[in-house]
């Protein structure tokens, strides 16, 4: 089993920054450090195999292995305040939105000392209905509940509380719809002894989880709380039905502690209090935001045009932004190291773990014409991906049993490491944040994915390092830079450069990121876009927070599931998320071609096309007399496959674009994309249909620069093949000698 | 999930996928693995790698996030065709009630 893991505050530094690397061992007292030059991560011995390049670095002798926890599921704290200590009666009201009722108990909203227990809870008990519990130093804990379980993805409003005057703990829920038939409201209410509140208690208010010992917090909710508010006196029966406005609910306003208005803030990690105590709080890893609450009607989609409609947080019990884990070592880039793609090696006996960064030149000083475009951001969005694990149906999309590595054993015994865009919260919602603040399994070299096709089945950051290798092996400087400082810096990023080179599958582009590569090909710049199914997805970066994105899937695309309704719009941004071609930038724009298809068993030859005569693409040719291209691979066998793109005049493909090449026939797990399956009819697999084919393109753009587009995310795969001597990598290096020549083209 | 079910007329299916487990196949065979290869997460077959290209061992996938995946002690491969062959022999038995003898 693993059992070294870490990551890193960066995907990349220039000289004199520093990295942090954050390490957890599991029965490691210590491990060793080295630094590497990553040039070829597969291990596949039908190819170069495992290639990095030690790099003299001082990381100051072996050190320390300790273990450090990673505590998923989010919730709300808000610090202790006077307005608590003097509560005697109280009343906890919110509208309540569960997902997982029943699944074991869930906090709604807490004030409860972890060490002795006093305090109070609201909850979902093991059954799923509504309960109220009391602790009392001296008296006990007293819990009372509706005892009928509430239903899953309804609206309730629910209450609890206590009189201290008469002893009473009360607690009820009542559903925002009446189903006959389904008795799923409710009140109850127990009499005990008065005045169990007197006692002192200094406690945190927690909202969807509970303190713990040991770890953060525990008994986590799953679900959407609305407006959850806390009164200092005992509402009775028939107030408790409704949750109205607390600035004209007729209500002693004294009487209210505090009221947390979700609706405000909804781009950021802060919950408002709207009480006159202002008892704000904080958010802790990164429930969801931006989802319809208990007002939302439908008739407005947009969070930032209605926000009071938006008053609901989704919280999961395996949400996580950030570890949070101390640093156990740090990186100083050293002047003398050239720009590339490097790890830090953490390593004990036959154990080792792999945190990769990018080095950038420094500052306007490009050391090449060509920049690799690292794909940090797709990386994240694959991040921990549960792809082998958790889905039955992966075995025929890839056409052949799944494998499992150490990694994916690991990562099934724990599911703590988190999610990313491809796997389902725990109540089965989409997940639409992931982070890269915690240990990424899969962004190492010689990790073995399940998509990457028969052969070496790579994916993402592993399958890159099959361009790096041809970039290293061609034996010409280049600089890397990644998606952060794109989304950063912009255009500017890419100030110097003539060429820019794509990764394998550069999917998910923000519009800081998607604007600075159309801006390099407009102002003459050239661009190899090396993969398939690039620039797919329209992503966030969060504006304050560091590593994290957003991807909301809305409207079709592959997806694993598509957010609920009300929910396209993002919530780091306010900006309408999906495709990119549902924002009326089609990658067939930047790229020539667009995302059309996928299947991950074998790939297939690109066979040349009467464009491919054009003396336009003469140098794209230049001593390559085959007809048929690629017709080998690490990567299902062939240069064409996994996913593939192809060209589209209507869909933005300019129209002078040069279709060079084109993929023919490929099996039936390959299918067209929901996008493009408007009216479904039978043949829409590999073998029929004439959409599912990957186009080789080129064409010059203004100012004297051009694009090459492969449109397959196995061509990489090709590179290698006979010591780098083949069609597919001549055509390669034939671009790219020419896009390093500043001649207009 | 598919509905299909499987009879003694997707015989021949089985001998195609004998031939070639892997790559393109006829609808019928297609259809058939459909069958085979969806189903239900839990108790799912597959190859977990001991040896990276070179040796596997058959497990099943658990129902749930955070248990182990079972290990077929014995059930190993050097040949990834012959996995797949073994996986659809057991497949096929579960499915028709009926041994594969080819």
């Amino acid at each position: 089993m693993t059992r070294i893991l870490a990551y890193a505050d960066r995907v990349g530094a220039r000289p004199g920054e520093t990295i942090n690397v954050m390490v957890s061992c599991d029965g490691i007292n210590r491990y060793d450090v080295d630094l590497i030059r990553v040039i070829h991560g597969d291990v596949n011995p039908e190819g170069p195999g495992y290639q990095a390049e030690p790099v003299p670095f001082d990381f100051g002798g072996p050190k320390q292995g300790r273990h450090q926890p990673i505590n998923p599921g989010s919730y709300g704290l808000v610090d202790d305040h006077a307005a608590f200590a003097g509560l005697s009666s109280l009343t906890v009201q919110a509208a309540l939105w569960p997902t997982l009722p029943g699944a074991g108990e869930q906090v709604i909203l807490c004030r409860r000392d972890p060490e002795s227990g006093s305090g109070f809870r609201l909850l979902l008990d093991d059954d799923g209905a509504l309960a109220f519990e009391l602790c009392s130093n001296g008296s006990g804990t007293v819990i009372v509940s509706t005892g009928k379980p509430l239903l899953a993805e309804k609206w309730y409003v629910v209450a609890g509380g206590y009189d201290a005057a008469t002893g009473e703990v009360f607690v009820g829920q009542t559903p925002s719809l009446d189903y006959p038939r389904t008795d799923d409201a409710g009140f109850s209410s127990r009499a005990t002894a008065a005045g169990l509140l007197q006692g002192k208690t200094a406690a945190a208010v927690m909202i969807g989880a509970a303190p713990a010992s040991g770890c953060p917090a525990e008994k986590h909710f799953n679900g959407r709380i609305d407006n959850p508010r806390i009164r200092s006196r005992a509402l009775a029966e028939d107030e408790i039905k409704e949750l109205p406005e607390p600035d004209n609910d007729g209500a002693a306003g004294d009487d209210l502690i505090a009221a947390w208005d979700f609706s405000i803030g909804i781009p950021t990690d802060h919950i408002t209090d709207i009480s006159p105590n202002r008892l704000h709080g904080r958010l802790i890893n990164m429930p969801t935001r931006g989802v319809p609450g208990r007002k939302w009607t439908g008739e407005e989609h947009n969070w930032t045009k209605r926000a009071d409609h938006y008053g609901a947080i989704h919280f999961h019990d395996d949400d996580l932004y950030d570890c949070g884990w101390d640093v156990d070592f740090s990186l100083t880039v050293p002047a003398t190291l050239t720009s590339g793609l490097y790890a830090v090696r953490i390593h004990a006996g036959d154990e080792e773990y792999f945190v990769p960064f990018a080095v950038r030149p420094v500052p306007g000083q490009p050391t090449s014409d060509i920049a690799f475009l690292l794909p940090t951001a797709s990386y994240m969005a694959y991040g921990n991906n549960r792809i082998g694990i958790d889905f039955s149906e992966t075995e025929i999309v890839i056409g052949r049993l799944i494998q499992l590595n150490k990694s994916d054993l690991f990562q099934q015994e724990h599911p703590e490491l988190g999610l990313c865009f491809y796997d389902l919260h725990n109540d089965g919602s989409a997940v639409y944040y992931s982070s890269r603040l915690r240990p990424i399994i899969n962004m190492q070299p010689k990790h073995m994915g399940h998509l990457g096709g028969v052969g070496s089945n790579l994916w993402q950051f592993n399958a890159d390092t099959h361009i790096l290798a041809w970039l290293e092996q061609l034996g010409r400087p280049f600089d890397v830079i990644t998606d952060e400082d794109l989304e950063a810096e912009g255009h500017d990023a890419l100030a110097g450069y003539r060429v820019v080179v794509t990764g394998t599958h550069p999917e998910y582009y923000s519009v800081g990121m998607l604007d600075a590569l159309q801006d390099h090909v407009n102002q003459g710049g050239r661009l190899m876009y090396l993969g398939g199914n690039g620039f797919y997805w329209r992503i966030a970066y969060h504006q304050t927070l560091p590593g994290v994105i957003e991807c909301r899937k809305s409207e079709d695309g592959i997806r694993t599931t598509p957010p609920r309704p009300g929910e396209f719009y993002s919530s780091f941004t306010g900006d309408y998320t999906g495709l990119w071609r549902r924002n009326g930038r089609a990658p067939n724009v930047l790229a020539g071609v667009g995302m059309v298809s996928q299947g991950f068993d074998i790939s297939a030859p690109y066979v040349r096309t009467e464009a491919s005569r054009d003396g336009r693409a003469a140098f794209i040719f230049e001593g390559v007399e085959d007809e048929v291209i690629g017709d080998f691979g690490l990567s299902g066998g062939g240069a064409a496959g996994l996913e593939l793109d192809a060209a589209d005049i209507a869909l933005g493909t300019p129209p002078h674009a040069l279709v060079l090449a084109s993929s023919r026939r490929h099996t039936d797990v390959y299918l067209m994309t929901p996008e493009d399956m408007h009216d479904p009819v039978p043949g829409m697999g590999g073998t029929e249909a004439e959409i599912i084919r990957a186009d080789m393109v080129y064409f010059e753009t203004s100012n004297g620069g051009a694009v090459f587009s492969t449109g397959s995310i196995a061509w990489a795969g090709s590179l290698s093949h006979n010591g780098y001597t083949n069609n597919a990598a001549i055509i390669t290096n034939n671009v790219l000698i020419r896009f390093c020549n500043p001649a207009p083209l | 999930m598919s509905k299909y079910r499987i009879t003694d007329a997707d015989l021949p299916f089985a001998a195609e996928f004998k031939a070639r487990p892997v790559g393109f196949h006829s609808p019928g065979l297609q259809r058939v693995l459909n069958v085979l290869r969806g189903g239900p997460k839990a108790g799912k077959f597959v190859l977990i790698v001991q040896k990276p290209f070179k040796k596997w061992i058959l497990g099943r996938l658990p129902s749930g996030r955070g248990e182990p995946v079972e290990i077929l002690e014995g059930e190993e491969f050097t040949n990834l065709e012959e996995a797949e062959w073994a996986v659809f022999k057991r497949r096929w038995a579960v499915q028709t009630g009926r041994e594969l003898d080819l």
